[in-house]
């Protein structure tokens, strides 16, 4: 009995250090998370509605005696600094008007948004191209030869150079003289060329897509090394008894067991489609002519800080759009990870 | 095996085969080695218009190298890049291990939900949170210094971190923490002493990742920096070859440079490096 009275306080004690424990471990990075990456969402969303060129301006309120009310030096603006009958309160106000949808609507007629949103289209469905590449290469590779491991990381290599020297790299390869690029002068050879490729409207956003596909398919590549590496032999081995090899036996034994790294690959393949910004900016910075390779994560740089004043609020606006569109394949992931955790 | 090993072909099959995987892998690799080749030209072959031929008065080797070191505000990038990075891998691996204790060993209420947003705000576009973090950023007084980048980078790769974490703590066997409860060992220990020795090969895969993540940053650096002072090397890097515009030579050296310790991290921590890409490729 006593053994049994002295254990429960403790006992309990335990309980409720459990109870708590996890939202002290939770709390520092909940903070960080909360201050940089949910809140900000929220004001983006906010921020859409307004005009606003990033600047906050001085708060006047009115002298007492003067004749000058709060009301007015707050309706002159920066112009109350003129007056002898304001003074600061040294405060600051946030310098937007409210305009409700009309960065919307301004969307919806503005043409190099639909540009940028169209180049999004076609960034999202041949940056998919690097998904059957990773695994062709991946299959190639999938070998025992010596220096086997070396060649790999080889192939690899790409994915661990920054987008910024992708894009220059790709930018000389592409260079346009006949002399000058390495593209044009091995075309050259075959008696094809020059081609002038990120300096033409029709072919540059390829261009830069091809840029874009050579270390997104070495991530992919690396993803199918890593599942061929898990497929069951016993299956390929029976399959092989039964007669079946080639294609054949890729499409039916092999590529359903592939499949969760299939999915990770068209996960961070549409990711790294919506998110393209780098190269667009080191290749192009959105030419040749206005917002020709443009898309939505780059025009909304472009916008919001752009040389010619900022417009947050319209940036915000488009920033909304392009965060609507990725919600899409954002939460489709959640739910599969959610009915994952079930089983 | 698929497909099928090479060995159990003819022998001719196997020699073509070994021929082969170099051949493609120079044809992968042909605009880096362009760079490559580049980089270690005399400058005035750029200006006679000799990109491809041999140089006349033979190549230039490290010249250009020590150029880009010499001459340009390289170095001082560079080391923005490693004061911006270091802290940030060590924040944010630190504060995953949290999270990820939290949400994988505890069953609570809103666990699945807190899990989620962490998992859901590492997949968000930037520009969402483009504005709204720059004024924060301006607003604290951190805009162009490297803390403004390090705060941020921080807080957005946890998410990452989390996800990882997370899973790599719940596969761990829950016998071990159930037995040093009933041991009477307090939370706060159980994390330190048993846990956290377990997790060291996650951490080591994070580690690699977050440093060649927040390395090769771009976005970010360009909002939040914009001087010499704090700017890390990928925004540099525009800026170096404003300055030496049509140098082929020296920004091909440049690039080479900058990109060198995120390739040297890879190469010398590839397991970890790889098994933190293909997490959930396996099930």
């Amino acid at each position: 009995m006593t053994r049994v009275t002295t254990e429960t306080p403790q006992r309990r004690r335990k309980m409720s250090q459990q109870a708590i424990a996890p939202w002290l471990f939770l709390l520092p990075a909940s903070l960080f998370f909360a201050t940089y990456v949910l809140y900000p969402i929220i004001q983006s969303f906010y921020i859409s509605l307004f005009e606003w060129n990033g600047l906050y301006s001085l708060q006047y309120r009115g002298v007492e005696g003067t004749g000058f009310t709060d009301l007015q030096c707050l309706e002159l603006g920066n112009r109350a600094g003129r007056e002898d009958g304001c003074e600061l309160t040294g405060d600051t106000l946030w310098n937007a008007d409210y305009v409700g949808m009309e960065n919307y609507r301004t969307l919806y007629t503005d043409p190099f948004f639909w540009t940028s949103l169209k180049n999004n289209v076609k960034w999202l469905l041949l940056y998919l191209l690097a998904i059957p590449a990773g695994l062709f290469i991946a299959l190639f590779l999938n070998q025992k030869i010596a220096g086997m491991r070396l060649y790999k990381s080889l192939f690899f290599f790409p994915f661990v150079l920054s987008q910024v020297v992708v894009g220059l790299v790709f930018s000389w390869f592409f260079l346009p003289g006949a002399d000058d690029g390495l593209l044009n002068v091995l075309l050259g050879k075959f008696g094809i060329g020059p081609f002038n490729i990120l300096g033409h409207n029709s072919t540059a956003t390829y261009g830069i897509i091809a840029a874009g596909l050579w270390p997104q398919t070495a991530y992919c590549m690396i993803l199918y090394l890593t599942g061929l590496n898990a497929v069951d032999p016993e299956q390929i081995e029976a399959a092989r008894l039964d007669g079946a090899k080639g294609p054949k036996m890729l499409w039916y034994v092999v590529l359903p067991q592939l499949w969760p790294a299939t999915f990770i690959a068209i996960v961070v393949t549409v990711i790294g489609a919506l998110r393209s910004f780098d190269l667009i900016t080191i290749m192009t910075n959105g030419g040749p002519g206005f917002y020709n390779t443009s898309v939505l994560a780059f025009y909304m740089y472009d916008v919001a800080l752009s040389e010619f004043g900022f417009r947050m609020g319209y940036g915000s606006a488009i920033a909304v759009i392009l965060f609507l569109i990725m919600m899409v394949y954002i939460a489709g992931f959640l739910w599969k990870m959610w009915r994952d955790e079930k089983v | 095996m698929f497909p099928r090993p090479i060995q159990h072909y003819p022998r001719a099959s196997q020699i073509g085969y070994q021929v082969m995987v170099p051949i493609v892998l120079l044809l992968w690799l042909i605009p880096l080695l362009a760079v490559m080749w580049f980089s270690i030209k005399p400058g005035e072959d750029f200006t006679q218009g000799n990109y491809w031929n041999w140089p006349e008065n033979g190549f230039s080797g490290v010249q250009n190298y020590w150029m880009v070191f010499a001459e340009s505000d390289m170095p001082r990038y560079l080391w923005n890049s490693v004061v911006i990075t270091v802290p940030t891998m060590i924040g944010a691996v630190a504060l995953s291990c949290m999270t990820g204790f939290a949400l994988g060993v505890y069953r609570f209420k809103g666990n699945l939900l807190i899990f989620f947003m962490f998992v859901a705000g590492n997949f968000v576009p930037f520009q969402i949170l483009m504005v709204p973090v720059r004024d924060l950023t301006d607003q604290m007084g951190l805009y162009d210094t490297r803390l403004g980048l390090i705060l941020f980078h921080i807080a957005f790769q946890t998410g990452f971190c989390t996800l990882f974490m997370r899973n790599f703590i719940r596969a761990l066997p829950r016998e071990l923490i159930e037995a040093a409860r009933v041991e009477g060992v307090s939370e706060y220990r159980i994390f330190w002493y048993v846990v956290l020795p377990l997790m060291r090969p996650a951490i080591a895969a994070l580690c690699v990742l977050i440093f060649t993540f927040v390395w090769n940053d771009f976005f970010w650096a360009v909002v939040l920096t914009q001087s010499p002072e704090s700017q890390p090397v990928t925004a540099g890097i525009t800026s170096f070859n404003a300055q030496f515009r049509a140098m082929y030579h020296l920004m091909s050296a440049g690039s080479i440079v900058a990109a060198i310790p995120p390739v040297a991290m890879f190469f010398l921590m590839q397991k970890h490096f790889i098994a933190g890409l293909t997490l959930g490729a396996v099930k």
